[in-house]
């Protein structure tokens, strides 16, 4: 796994302290070209893996990737799945059922309600492993060597106590996809006490790692010890709380922790890109020659 | 352990389901829900008991306290039986279909003595509990006008939809969407009392408004503009803000960031004369379980603790969600 991974959040207008930057983000990644500009911009800064939500308009990039293959020989894409707010809408609008009839594909649906009930609660994994399939569509022939379930479904199996769901994402994605699957999560500490239980050891998770201790449940010290006893693959996002830190702050802080493997981050600016990775990798040759 | 049973797991049940699972002081006793798929997909992956029949779950499971998160045209019913076995009550916004609905099931908890809540969630956002705190203590000095606004993307296209869709039932921008915005005024100024003007829009929707834009007048006299549309899609989720006039200052505050601008030196710790600028991230307590924001994880505890008694039942009571109710109906007869 690279150290750094370049997350998208600013290409889909995700802004955790201000909707007035993320209308200006709208805007200014109104176009696909914009956004593999940045990305562009992105590797040149020496970042090969695009961690990213399975958005419609990520089709739109793998596009552009699979139609420059020499171009991005050794891009790597980590998808985020789903785009809870796809489904959350369509929940809305179209309850649970009418989501479920509208998302997974084909006419499995309907063969399942011919069945009868009996037959539909046997098969939700089923069911989970066609929206994955539905969801990994648009990376067909790209480099994806971890899959990661999105924070509002894992921490939902989480607070549920549905250790075999998540497990089945885990073995489908290994066995389907011959990936590592990953968890993003807002609950670190309780979730990887969950996935032990469920009989994986060493998991990839991605949380929550910043000197704010904002959205990292259970408080900053239980993280900070967690890193220090327990076998994981960590990897800190919101690592800026947001925006709230100061950069340069905010980084030394996360590099001091030899536990996590990587950090994940997301800028829209070249020059916001370029200092950020330059800040890590200042911070981190610093540990090394202590 | 408080022992607590769910009735209704759709979307907002299970959200609290997730939450109410990882509470410390919760025991989940009985979960109730009529739809076969989401029964038995709980049935099969957590453990959970589940009911089709709520009477037998409180038969049964005797819970000391209950969420209702069905469709609102249920909530009358449901509660008032919960309240006449007295057992505690959060019940999902909005309260009831009628203001003397409302108002029969306040009196009744009041009576009963035991702890009523509604989710009226962004009384829980960091953000609009500093406005609260602000105008409460006359930092914007004497309020002349507001406006509450709404806009996100619930419905946009033409569609028959869920009981969302449904007049009836609680459906419509203004009790579903535009209720939230009402309790947030009623919160943080004083509840709406008159309307003056009101237009009730349908922009995709057969049967139901999908934005609501209203002159209203509070008890206290002040008055303001309210603004909600569902219909929006340049919001990627909802997004509720309000901003508020006052003879020494302004502020403009969404769940995100609060505003606020001072005319003079004279102001609270903390502020400045001129703009200031703060974020969620700092006003925002920790919760113990995140699922979807704070403000989920801290209703529910909060909640809890009322039940517990190291709180007062003061935040989103009935009473307080029989206000917005009642101001639902002054708008929509006014219309
Ligand atoms: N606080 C918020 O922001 C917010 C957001 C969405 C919904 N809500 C409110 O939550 C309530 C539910 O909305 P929703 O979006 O979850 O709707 P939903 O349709 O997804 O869920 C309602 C569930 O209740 C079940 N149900 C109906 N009658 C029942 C009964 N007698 N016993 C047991 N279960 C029953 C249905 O099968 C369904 O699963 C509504 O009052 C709504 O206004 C609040």
């Amino acid at each position: 796994m690279d150290r750094i991974l370049y997350g998208d959040n600013q290409f889909f207008a995700v802004n955790h302290i201000s909707d007035a930057k993320s209308m200006a983000q709208s805007i200014k990644f109104k176009t696909d070209e914009a956004i593999i500009n940045t990305i562009d911009a992105a590797r040149a800064s020496g970042l090969n893996t695009f961690m990213c939500t399975t958005h419609d308009r990520i089709a739109n990039i793998c596009d552009i990737i699979r139609a420059n293959p020499g171009k991005y020989e050794n891009f790597k894409i980590y998808p985020c799945m789903p785009y809870a707010h796809k489904y959350a809408n369509a929940v809305t609008e179209l309850g649970i059922q009418g989501t479920i009839k509208q998302y997974v594909p084909g006419n499995f649906f309907g063969t399942l309600f011919k069945g009868g009930m009996a037959f539909v609660s046997k098969d939700f994994l089923k069911i989970m492993e066609l929206l994955i399939d539905a969801e990994m569509k648009m990376f067909k022939g790209i480099n994806t060597p971890v899959i990661f379930l999105q924070n509002v479904i894992t921490d939902l199996l989480l607070g549920l106590g549905m250790v075999e769901v998540l497990k089945g994402f885990y073995d489908y994605i290994k066995n389907k996809y011959d990936a590592e699957p990953g968890f993003i999560t807002m609950n670190m500490p309780r979730l990887l006490t969950m996935l032990e239980t469920a009989g994986i050891t060493n998991p990839i998770i991605c949380f929550s790692m910043n000197k704010l201790n904002f959205r990292m449940s259970g408080g900053k010290g239980l993280y900070e010890e967690t890193l220090k006893i327990r076998k994981f693959r960590a990897i800190a996002m919101q690592v800026l709380g947001g925006g709230a830190i100061p950069p340069k702050e905010a980084l030394e802080y996360v590099c001091k922790f030899p536990n996590i493997e990587a950090i994940l981050f997301g800028a829209s600016s070249k020059a916001n890109i370029e200092n950020t990775v330059a800040t890590i990798h200042h911070f981190d040759s610093q540990k090394v020659s202590f | 352990m408080i022992k607590v049973g769910l009735i209704g797991a759709g979307k907002m049940g299970i959200s609290h389901l997730t939450i109410l699972g990882a509470h410390p002081d919760v025991e989940v006793v009985g979960v109730c829900e009529t739809s076969k798929l989401v029964l038995s997909a709980l049935e099969k992956y957590s453990s959970f008991s589940c009911y089709t029949d709520y009477q037998l779950m409180l038969e049964e499971e005797k819970p000391d306290a209950v969420f209702v998160a069905t469709p609102t045209k249920f909530h009358f019913d449901l509660v008032k039986e919960l309240l006449a076995r007295n057992i505690h009550v959060f019940v999902e916004k909005p309260f009831c279909l009628s203001s003397e609905q409302g108002l029969e099931l306040a009196s009744l908890a009041s009576k009963k003595n035991v702890v009523n809540q509604v989710g009226y969630h962004n009384k829980f956002i960091g953000t609009f509990k500093e406005v609260k705190k602000l105008v409460e203590n006359g930092a914007i000095g004497e309020i002349n006008h507001f406006l509450g606004e709404a806009y996100g993307p619930v419905v946009t296209k033409k569609k028959e939809g869920t009981w969302r869709s449904n007049p009836t039932e609680g459906g419509g921008c203004l009790m579903d969407y535009a209720s939230h915005v009402i309790d947030l005024i009623n919160d943080i100024l004083s509840p709406v009392t008159a309307c003056k003007g009101s237009i009730l829009k349908s922009v995709y929707s057969k049967k139901v408004e999908d934005a609501v834009y209203a002159i209203l007048e509070l008890s206290n006299k002040t008055t303001g503009v309210l603004s909600v549309n569902w219909s929006d899609e340049t919001y990627r989720k909802m997004s509720t803000s309000i901003t508020i006039n006052g003879n020494k200052g302004k502020i403009i505050s969404d769940a995100n960031e609060l505003k606020v601008y001072f005319k003079e030196n004279q102001c609270p710790t903390g502020y400045s004369k001129g703009w200031n600028v703060k974020y969620v991230t700092d006003l925002t307590e920790p919760v113990n379980f995140y699922l979807r924001g704070e403000e989920y994880s801290a209703q529910v505890d909060y909640f809890i603790k009322a039940v517990k008694g190291t709180v007062p039942n003061n935040v989103n009571n009935f009473q307080s969600a029989w206000l917005t109710d009642r101001a639902i109906s002054i708008i929509r007869n006014q219309n």
